[in-house]
């Protein structure tokens, strides 16, 4: 019933080409993890600062990055910003993207974290001379970066899902796009899609290991 | 001394407090009875300037709470409260509760906080949870922290809010027991409360709130024996 | 007001591309919904015998970039030799991937509903059936409902990534036109735009109602 003879061997050979593209693939899921927590902070202090021009700034680039697609968010980055002769690399436009990707989604996990918090903490704290940004870095921030611990850690499992989409724009260093050069050579697409899948599979659930352990020992509350 | 002159507050329309006239003294414990919605616990929360006021003044020690250069975090070292809801700091330790703002707002080294924190939790006994997480602890347990808690920076003054609203029948006397021992160590309170045998046992002076009025204040035997004001008679005919 | 060759045929060009992601978005969303509800069921009351394998089965769709995905799927096709068209391979790996997610929703929709409520539908004689029927299912939908929009939301834009396997969907008709009149910024926005305007209104109506529908109601 099937002709298709399988080549794993093929395959298996160029695993350690495939492992150093994981590893690219790793750093900038890392990369656009960091850049999205740092402006997914700015982007939550511009939606509480009651200053319209911030707060719509930071509501607009959330709806943006929620409600189209992240493969979009990327176009954008790499053929978007050549309107203002900004010409992006495959790497830095994936980073920007999924960057930017990151940061509306957490900047939503940190809005619902923080109003989970209720305002009697606040007040407890105050009461006992606090100010208002001892009561928030000491009772509040603290409780809410356990509510926003296992929401950002989804948001790192995406972030290396979506790093796969950096070679629909000529990407080629990654794990997508290593995997995509070893079967445009070769035509072994299965085998060389299928290990990548198990290398995605691997890392995803090892990041998601790593948060669970890590949580446990930071929110024994 | 806390001074309270014809204070007034309003949510929107509702006016809450319609001019209250108060003076505790030094070492004094002064309750407040009523029933809900007399404005007793927005009071409280006036004291210690966490609330606003839109008319009347508040001075404690000389202070005027809701004037424009008072310092509130200064201010509210003075003046422990306790709420209804217990308000632990879920991801604190009992003991790291207790020593968070004497190190933080009183700038203590940890090793003065903390024999200050095991002091007080010893006093309202809780010397064996030292280590425990809030949510580990009955509503009882909990509440005593909070007292230690305010307790641990040496106010002058403490409020307490309804502090056995929420818990449990069989728990209320642990707290209550809590609250007689700092009356008889000579702590200067004002506590809102619904516990009619408390107040009486307590209170130098017992104040009935009605509609945001003081409807009547004096002794506890007057008070509760021979009450003068109707709503304040009807009030208690209903407790009882 | 914009100095633009972008013409009305590349404006129905781009319609076209949209009525394709909307396709893929029905096609694979009711096919999910489907899988995922027989899944959610299965997870829910099968033994571990049944239940394991396939939370394992169902976890590797949601670990595993969509991309690859479909990669695999088309390449599967070829080498079963089931000659699929790009829109049908797409649904199909798409269907499954929507199913991955819409299984753990109906699992926590029937798990929301409580025992004790279950018990008094047998308790008066329901069948295990009927108890499902007229009792789990009204009640476990309503606790649903918001995730599913999520859900289908998402489906939504990540069918974008169908252009790889050559379906022309509003992205890569948008591409296209890109490549062509050479105004990347302003063909992406009018791309961009129309995701946001189908997404953004049902995102907000999936909040009312998880808001308007929250437990403590």
């Amino acid at each position: 019933m099937i002709s298709y003879s399988f080549h794993w061997n093929q395959a298996f050979k160029a695993l350690p080409q495939m492992l150093d593209g994981a590893l690219v693939t790793l750093q900038i899921a890392i990369l656009s993890m960091v850049v999205g927590l740092a402006v997914a902070l700015a982007l939550t202090l511009f939606r509480l600062s009651g200053n319209r021009a911030l707060s719509g700034f930071a509501t607009g680039w959330v709806e943006i990055a929620r409600n189209t697609p992240a493969l979009f968010q990327i176009y954008m980055a790499h053929f978007g910003l050549g309107n203002f002769g900004i010409h992006l690399s495959p790497y830095t436009a994936l980073l920007v993207g999924i960057a930017f990707n990151n940061a509306g989604y957490l900047a939503e996990n940190f809005r619902g974290a923080l109003k989970a918090i209720p305002d009697t903490q606040t007040r407890a704290g105050r009461s006992l001379g606090m100010t208002p940004l001892q009561a928030f870095r000491y009772i509040v921030l603290p409780q809410m970066l356990r509510v926003a611990f296992l929401p950002a850690t989804n948001q790192m499992v995406w972030a290396i899902l979506m790093t796969s989409l950096g070679v629909t724009v000529g990407m080629n260093t990654d794990l997508a796009g290593v995997t995509q050069e070893l079967n445009a050579r070769s035509f072994r697409t299965f085998e060389f899609f299928a290990i990548a899948a198990v290398i995605y599979y691997l890392i995803a659930k090892a990041v998601t290991l790593i948060a669970r352990l890590f949580a446990a020992r930071m929110f024994r509350y | 001394m806390i001074e309270i002159e014809n204070v007034r507050k309003s949510f929107g329309q509702l006016e809450v407090l319609k001019g209250i006239n108060l003076t505790v003294k030094k070492g004094e414990v002064l309750t407040i009875i009523g029933g809900s919605g007399s404005g007793k616990s927005t009071l409280l929360t006036c004291i210690n300037g966490l609330e606003t006021i839109d008319a009347g003044r508040i001075v404690v020690d000389g202070t005027d709470v809701h004037a424009k250069g008072t310092d509130l975090n200064k201010l509210r070292r003075k003046l422990g409260i306790v709420f209804q809801q217990f308000n632990a700091f879920p991801h604190l330790t009992v003991l790291e509760n207790v020593m968070l703002a004497p190190v933080k707002v009183l700038g203590q080294s940890k090793a003065e906080a903390e024999a200050m924190a095991v002091k007080q939790l010893s006093h309202v006994g809780l010397a064996d949870k030292l280590k425990v997480y809030p949510s580990r602890m009955s509503g009882g347990q909990q509440q005593r922290m909070a007292i230690a808690r305010a307790l641990a920076m040496s106010p002058a003054y403490m409020l307490f809010d309804e502090v056995t609203s929420a818990l449990d029948p069989q728990l209320v006397g642990e707290v209550l027991d809590t609250l007689r021992m700092l009356a008889s160590e000579g702590m200067t309170m004002i506590c809102v409360t619904h516990e009619m045998k408390f107040a009486r046992e307590v209170s130098d002076r017992v104040a009935f709130f009605h509609k945001g009025v003081m409807a009547e204040i004096a002794p506890p035997e007057e008070l509760f024996d021979a009450p003068k004001d109707p709503e304040l008679q009807t009030f208690l005919a209903a407790t009882h | 007001m914009f100095d633009t060759s972008l013409t009305l045929a590349d404006l129905g060009f781009l319609a076209q591309g949209a009525a394709m992601t909307l396709a893929v978005t029905a096609v694979s969303v009711i096919a999910g919904t489907i899988l995922g509800i027989v899944f959610g069921v299965i997870r829910n009351q099968a033994g571990p015998y049944w239940s394991i394998p396939l939370t394992f089965l169902l976890d590797v769709f949601r670990s595993v970039p969509l991309l690859i995905q479909l990669v695999l799927g088309n390449a599967a096709q070829s080498i079963f030799k089931l000659g699929w068209p790009p829109f049908t391979t797409s649904c199909v790996v798409l269907s499954l991937y929507t199913a991955a997610y819409c299984t753990e929703i109906v699992r926590g929709g029937i798990s929301s509903v409580p025992a004790t409520t279950r018990r008094a539908a047998r308790s008066l004689g329901l069948t295990w059936w009927q108890d499902m029927r007229y009792i789990v299912a009204p009640l476990a939908t309503r606790v649903s409902l918001p995730a599913w929009i999520g859900l289908t939301l998402g489906v939504m834009k990540d069918s974008a990534l169908v252009l790889w396997l050559g379906l022309i969907e509003l992205l890569r008709a948008s591409q296209i036109l890109v490549t062509r009149l050479q105004e990347p910024l302003f063909i992406l926005i009018i791309c961009g735009a129309i995701y946001f305007i189908i997404s953004f209104p049902v995102a907000r109506l999936g909040g009312y109602l998880e808001k308007r529908w929250s437990p403590n109601d």
